[in-house]
């Protein structure tokens, strides 16, 4: 997020507020018709809300809980494909639970708006902040968006909406458990009229409906699933573009741009932090200190991780000779699951960028800000490894 | 009982409960240590299986091998072990969240196979881990934050249910009532197949009002019952808050092909003599 000054867009109401509250209010602004939400820690805080707002009757919407989020998924499916604008939220074991189906509604095109709260899997059981929970979820055809902060989070549930129903594939956006989930900011919640104008009711091209004659599920052969598979590469590829289309909107109507990539001192660096999520947080302050104490440090934060920006982020390395990438996930046998995706973009390009892959944050322990400071100073001369490399954090 | 080698305290662990002050799962707790001293059985013998939830964090409770699942599968886990080592005692340790509403497929499943093992939920009628949502057997009027104005939702029966699904022993408890709890435990243990109970479990916390049925709950007026038809007609006038043994069937529990019997006639011989 980057804010505009200059422009002279009309502010709602400043509140503090949870990250999990600010995704409630995004929601009910965006008016889904129908919200499927089965309760898990620690997204349970979403459903709270969303309950006491309906509850208000300032949330007008048909709200299940249904007996497992395997079948919210599957409620959600069928009522995203008969036209209905549908939400949800989980996290965690809920969101592994609903992989079956997660390849169902993107392969059906159901523009299903799904919040995750990312949470370590199981097992051993923990509830802490580890992104493994949605990366691992990165084959399933969901547009995938990360939040850093409550703001974040409040904004990109309106806008995926916006991009869901235009590219006709479902989007999840994920934060990060308690750092955002539970920790209280101040957020501007945009007046219903401004979200009403950038997100027009949901007019479903194609639906469920027995008077246009249609079905939507049924067995096809090799030829038509091959095709549905170039569909939606089709419709994926359009994704990067209508999302900077529409983040550009929503700055010039909230003064807050949420671009794809988002760059931060990144014009004349030696050094960049590459990341997504609350951890962009902490690593835009230790860039500050280590620009204070003489190196030209950076930040590029993916807000987009599907499709992955490749292109935005190969011109925003262009000439930076080191790249950090700080992952809060491992993907074991291989390594963090950013590292491969940024190595992968780089790969057969004339970029000279020594990349290194840090395991830092995983299964939630502390990453404090002087602990990147120091990894910029110990990995800025270092020869990468082709592997990852663990970090202990605070509390390990 | 006295001639017995193990007492209660043998199988606690010394993992301190962190359930609610008033919760009745503590008492459940008790009556499942009593029991398994009543049984005599060592605790490396018993394992402990379970799902999610508040009720699901007994198996660190106990002394018994155990194991913390995922959440609504602890019959499908506890089935795979049973079939490994028939040898164990399996409890099976559920809640109303778990038991009957993610694992509600599970619960129709294991009452079919009949595998020797028992089952024990919890009931309180709310999802008391995730602070206060309705479950599958909260009341539909039942007004709250949560639900305001009820969920307007029939009931999931679970008496019926295992009862129809072919459970062999089918039993209902409250957790105060920590003798009579024991007691059909150990019964519902000692009989062979698939043996469920229903234990009545208070959450003060959530559910304040659940304090009334500490005086609410009742013997059955009625015997148990080895006829299918008898209990199925007394569980017409349930009224949620009797308790007992209801049924105790005859099916043969499931086999499971152990290895010691591959191709052994003697024991296939024993088996099929007449």
């Amino acid at each position: 997020m980057k804010d505009m000054p200059g422009t002279d867009a009309p502010r709602g109401a400043l509140r503090l507020m949870s990250g999990n509250h600010a995704v409630a209010e995004g929601a009910r602004l965006a008016r889904p018709e129908v919200t499927p939400v089965y309760p898990i820690t620690p997204q349970t805080p979403i459903l709270e809300k969303l309950t006491e707002l309906q509850s208000a009757g300032e949330f007008v919407t048909e709200m299940l809980t249904p007996e497992s989020e395997h079948s919210v998924m599957a409620t959600a499916m069928t009522a995203s494909l008969s036209g209905a604008r549908v939400f949800t939220a989980t996290s965690s074991q809920g969101l592994m639970l609903m992989h079956e189906l997660l390849h169902y509604a993107a392969g059906a095109r159901a523009t299903i708006v799904m919040f995750n709260v990312n949470r370590t899997p199981a097992s051993p059981w923990g509830f802490w902040p580890d992104q493994l929970d949605s990366l691992s979820q990165r084959d399933t055809g969901w547009v995938q968006l990360y939040s850093e902060s409550p703001q974040d989070s409040l904004d990109l549930v309106i806008q995926a909406f916006r991009l869901a129903e235009r590219v006709r594939l479902p989007v999840m956006i994920s934060h990060d458990a308690f750092y955002v989930s539970h920790a209280v900011e101040p957020v501007d919640v945009p007046a219903q009229d401004l979200v009403d104008g950038f997100l027009p009711p949901f007019e479903a091209e194609f639906r469920l409906d027995p008077d246009i004659g249609r079905s939507i599920g049924a067995p096809v052969d090799q030829a038509t699933w091959n095709q549905s598979r170039r569909d939606m590469a089709e419709a994926m590829g359009r994704v990067i573009a209508e999302f900077t289309r529409f983040g550009a909107q929503w700055g010039r109507l909230t003064g807050r741009v949420h671009a794809p990539l988002q760059l931060y001192r990144t014009e004349d660096a030696e050094i960049v932090f590459v990341t997504l999520g609350s951890l962009a947080g902490t690593a835009r302050v230790a860039v500050d200190m280590l620009r204070r104490a003489g190196m030209r440090a950076g930040l590029v934060k993916l807000c987009l991780f599907r499709p992955l920006p490749a292109e935005a982020l190969r011109s925003a390395l262009d000439g930076v000779p080191v790249a950090l990438v700080l992952d809060r996930n491992y993907s074991v046998g291989t390594g963090g699951v950013l590292h491969q995706e940024l190595k992968s973009a780089l790969h057969g390009t004339a970029n000279a960028t020594r990349v290194h892959g840090l395991l830092t944050g995983v299964g939630g322990v502390d990453v404090p800000v002087e602990q990147l400071v120091d990894l910029a100073q110990e990995f800025r001369e270092r020869v990468p490894e082709n592997g990852p490399i663990w970090i202990d954090g605070h509390g390990r | 009982m006295n001639a017995n080698a193990f007492k209660a305290k043998d199988y606690k662990s010394d993992v301190t409960p962190i359930w609610c002050p008033g919760c009745g799962d503590y008492h459940v707790l008790m009556s499942i240590t009593k029991a398994m001293a009543d049984l005599n059985r060592d605790p490396k013998d018993m394992a402990v299986i379970s799902g999610i939830g508040c009720s699901s964090r007994i198996p660190a409770y106990t002394n018994c091998y155990g194991f913390h699942g995922v959440h609504g599968r602890s019959l499908a886990l506890a089935s795979g072990l049973k079939v490994s080592r028939p040898d164990l005692t399996v409890l099976v340790m559920s809640g109303d969240g778990d038991g009957y509403s993610i694992g509600g497929n599970h619960f129709l499943h294991a009452c079919r196979r009949n595998i020797d093992m028992t089952y024990i939920v919890m009931d309180n009628r709310v999802y008391g881990m995730t602070k206060g949502q309705p479950s599958p057997t909260t009341e539909p009027d039942w007004d709250s934050a949560l639900s305001p104005g009820g969920t307007g939702l029939s009931p999931f029966q679970p008496l019926v249910i295992a009862l129809a699904s072919g459970a062999n022993f089918v039993a209902r408890e409250f957790s105060g009532d920590i003798k009579n709890t024991t007691k059909t435990i150990v019964e519902a243990v000692n009989h062979p197949g698939f043996s469920f109970v229903e234990i009545l479990s208070p959450c003060v916390t959530f559910r304040p009002d659940e304090r009334a049925w500490k005086g609410a709950v009742h013997r059955a007026s009625v015997d148990e019952t080895d006829d299918p038809a008898r209990a199925a007609r007394r569980i017409l006038t349930d009224d949620g808050l009797n308790t007992g043994i209801l049924y105790r069937g005859k099916r043969a529990p499931y086999q499971a092909h152990v290895k010691d019997e591959a191709g052994d006639a003697g024991i296939l011989d024993a088996r099929f003599k007449v």
